[in-house]
């Protein structure tokens, strides 16, 4: 599972940072968007990967760890979902701003050379 | 201490907080101003009692200088704390008083040439605060987020194509950041198991030796982080497009977000640094990242043609020094290193504020920017209310001081002399603190050439800044193609000629403000104080029963 999980941060990674180097907007937003989506796959496997254990304590009060998943990457996760979901909205009003003012959807405001 | 007291480190957050979302409340500009302004007030008088509370003049009340503040009352390795040790009560301070003048400043009309100036200019001194007190990784990139989101609002404030073309590049390039700091601080959880900087501070020693380059990873993406924040060459060429093209009030109080980054790196550097081990964030990496900033900066300013950039450059220059300082790995260059960064921080306010009142006396020959033109109508989003109205004559009620263009000349020459640090304003007293420390230090260190590299580029920075401002200023003052005496008015120029009071006011009582940052810096030399009061926070507290899952 490790190895899945890696290649998928990984591609998302790759996919996100050539996206984020091209010269449209809608690009660039799609990159960061891919980007967002890796940092938050890693941050849940900084966790360590567990498959079917709560990340609460259970009721017949066993005290194991290795039981139960880490809380802390959850939590932390959801938080950094929110904030990259905000942030990219507020992106996408700029994006169309931009769009308004110049004219064009390239990045510096005008058309590089052909 | 009494039970208000207590909670006094919390106010900085809160204070901006209710003050912003209570604007929402009200569309009349003069209510939301008068909120701002009382929140602004307020939010001083808290950060002069904290200031107050961590100097020696009280010392029953925290130890050491160090008030620690667990929100919730969950103690301190899995809560989270709020820290107030002096180094972040000096920020605090900095950043109220560089919010109250701009907030002012912008009374005179920019704050109508958008929609939501005050609740923007609110949330950032929220962040701003946040991210000076907390104790927790984590929240130090929520505090960031909350300062960039802010940021990215005012930046784009009064929007014009080129405004929206720059502020497009500094989201971009913001945005990227924060995931590169969220990447970092996964990494050092994965690795170390917590996020309380303290508790970092106090675990880096047990860590596994095969751990160790996983941690040092993770460190560094964080420094990547901070230091695209402070403006760090080669991280930092968005920011002379971004702050050139922000109106003056926005790029004013902008001027303190790169030392944000600046502080950053200090505080967790040295936390890092507390087990012995040399700090991952810090020595002389850090110095040349520093030198070569400062040398960016000096070509940008040397090489601009308008104020603004010229000022944005400048910003460039001060981040520099102060992590060049940073980065010479001597306790005693931190003092002077802090005291220029609180006098480059206003200095540099007080210029872009200068700029927006000097752009209004130009008539566009000598400089081309859209800064001050009448803004174009941007009602695609409803509810903007007419931009037009801010430079309107009949809603100009201001005085027309006649002795305007004195007045924004005498501006002028004292903020290069700041900047340059020449005599006898507070520029001076850092430069020469600061030139005084590295001749000091040069036969402690490793490499003596360290400390004369740092003195070079002091002197050349100097000199470049005295030359670019002085050809700026010639061109702007004395060019007599078509000038009009400017109509100033006094919400602009009373918040500026502040700013740069309190620049003089710093020259006269230097030696009290230096006393206080040598026992900060002492303060960021002894990590283990911090790490002591943060970790037996609530074992000197009265029990406080958490709720039992």
């Amino acid at each position: 599972m490790e190895v899945i999980y890696a290649l998928a941060v990984g591609i998302l990674v790759g996919s996100g940072t050539w996206l984020v180097l091209r010269p449209r907007t809608f690009q660039v937003i799609i990159g960061l968007s891919l980007f967002s989506y890796a940092v938050n796959l890693f941050i849940l496997a900084m966790g360590r990967l567990k498959v079917d254990k709560a990340p609460i304590i259970t009721a017949d009060g066993a005290t194991d760890p290795a039981l139960y998943a880490d809380p802390v990457p959850q939590a932390l996760v959801l938080t950094a979902i929110v904030i990259s979901f905000a942030t990219t909205a507020l992106f996408l009003v700029v994006l169309l701003a931009a769009r308004g003012f110049t004219g064009t959807d390239h990045v510096d405001g005008r058309e590089g050379e052909p | 201490m009494s039970p208000w007291l207590q909670h006094l480190p919390v106010a900085p957050v809160l204070l901006p907080l209710c003050a912003g979302a209570s604007m929402l409340l009200f569309r009349q500009h003069r209510v939301r101003a008068a909120i701002g302004l009382f929140a602004g007030f307020v939010q001083l008088a808290v950060a002069l009692t904290l200031l107050y509370l961590t100097s020696d003049y009280v010392p029953g009340i925290w130890p050491e200088g160090i008030g620690v503040y667990s929100i919730g009352a969950w103690s301190a390795p899995y809560g989270i704390v709020l820290v107030v040790d002096r180094l972040a009560a000096f920020m605090l301070v900095l950043s109220a008083t560089l919010t109250l003048p701009t907030l002012v400043y912008a009374l005179a009309g920019w704050d109508r040439a958008g929609v939501h100036y005050h609740p923007l200019l609110q949330l950032l001194s929220m962040g701003l605060s946040g991210a000076f007190l907390t104790g927790d990784i984590f929240n130090l990139f929520v505090f960031f987020e909350v300062t960039l989101a802010a940021s990215y609002g005012l930046m784009l404030h009064g929007p014009s194509a080129a405004r929206v073309k720059a502020g497009l590049h500094y989201i971009v390039v913001n945005l990227i950041a924060s995931l590169l700091f969220l990447l970092g601080a996964a990494l050092i959880y994965g690795v170390a198991g917590t996020l309380n900087m303290a508790d970092l501070g106090a675990r880096i020693a047990a860590l596994a030796a095969r751990d160790r380059g996983l941690f040092e990873a993770g460190v560094g993406l964080l420094g990547v982080a901070f230091l695209v924040k402070a403006a760090s060459w080669p991280l930092n060429f968005w920011l002379p497009a971004a702050y050139a093209s922000a109106s003056a009030p926005v790029a004013a109080v902008f001027c303190i977000l790169t030392k944000l980054g600046v502080y950053s790196v200090v505080r967790v550097g040295s936390l890092l640094g507390a087990a012995g081990i040399a700090s991952p964030l810090g020595g002389s990496p850090l110095l040349y990242a520093g030198l070569a900033t400062m040398l960016f900066a000096i070509v940008g300013m040397l090489a601009a043609q308008q104020l603004r950039r010229l000022v944005a450059f400048a910003v460039v220059a001060s981040s520099g020094t102060v992590l060049a300082a940073m980065g010479l790995d001597a306790a005693s260059m931190t003092a002077p290193a802090l005291f220029y960064l609180l006098s480059s921080v206003l200095a540099t306010a007080a210029f872009f504020m200068l700029t927006g009142m000097a752009d209004r006396a130009r008539t566009g020959e000598v400089i081309t920017d859209t800064g001050a033109e009448p803004l174009p109508t941007y009602a695609t989003f409803g509810n903007v209310e007419d931009p037009g109205d801010a430079r309107d004559s009949s809603d100009e009620v201001g005085v027309a001081i006649p002795a305007a263009t004195a007045f924004l000349g005498l501006m002028f020459v004292s903020c290069t002399l700041l900047i340059a640090g020449l005599p006898p304003l507070s520029g001076f007293v850092a430069k020469l603190a600061l030139l005084a420390a590295a001749l000091d230090v040069r036969s402690t260190l490793e490499l003596p050439a360290q400390s004369w590299l740092i003195i070079c580029a002091l002197l050349v920075s100097g000199l470049a800044s005295l030359v670019a401002c002085a050809r700026i200023g010639m061109r702007l003052f004395w060019s007599p193609a078509g000038r009009s005496t400017p109509r100033l008015r006094v919400v602009e120029a009373t918040p500026a000629a502040l700013l740069v009071a309190l620049c003089i006011a710093l020259t006269v009582y230097a030696a009290p403000v230096m006393s206080y940052l040598h026992k900060a810096a002492v303060g960021l030399h002894a990590p283990q104080i911090y790490i002591h009061a943060v970790l037996s926070a609530h074992r000197e507290r009265a029990p406080t029963p958490g709720p039992e899952p």
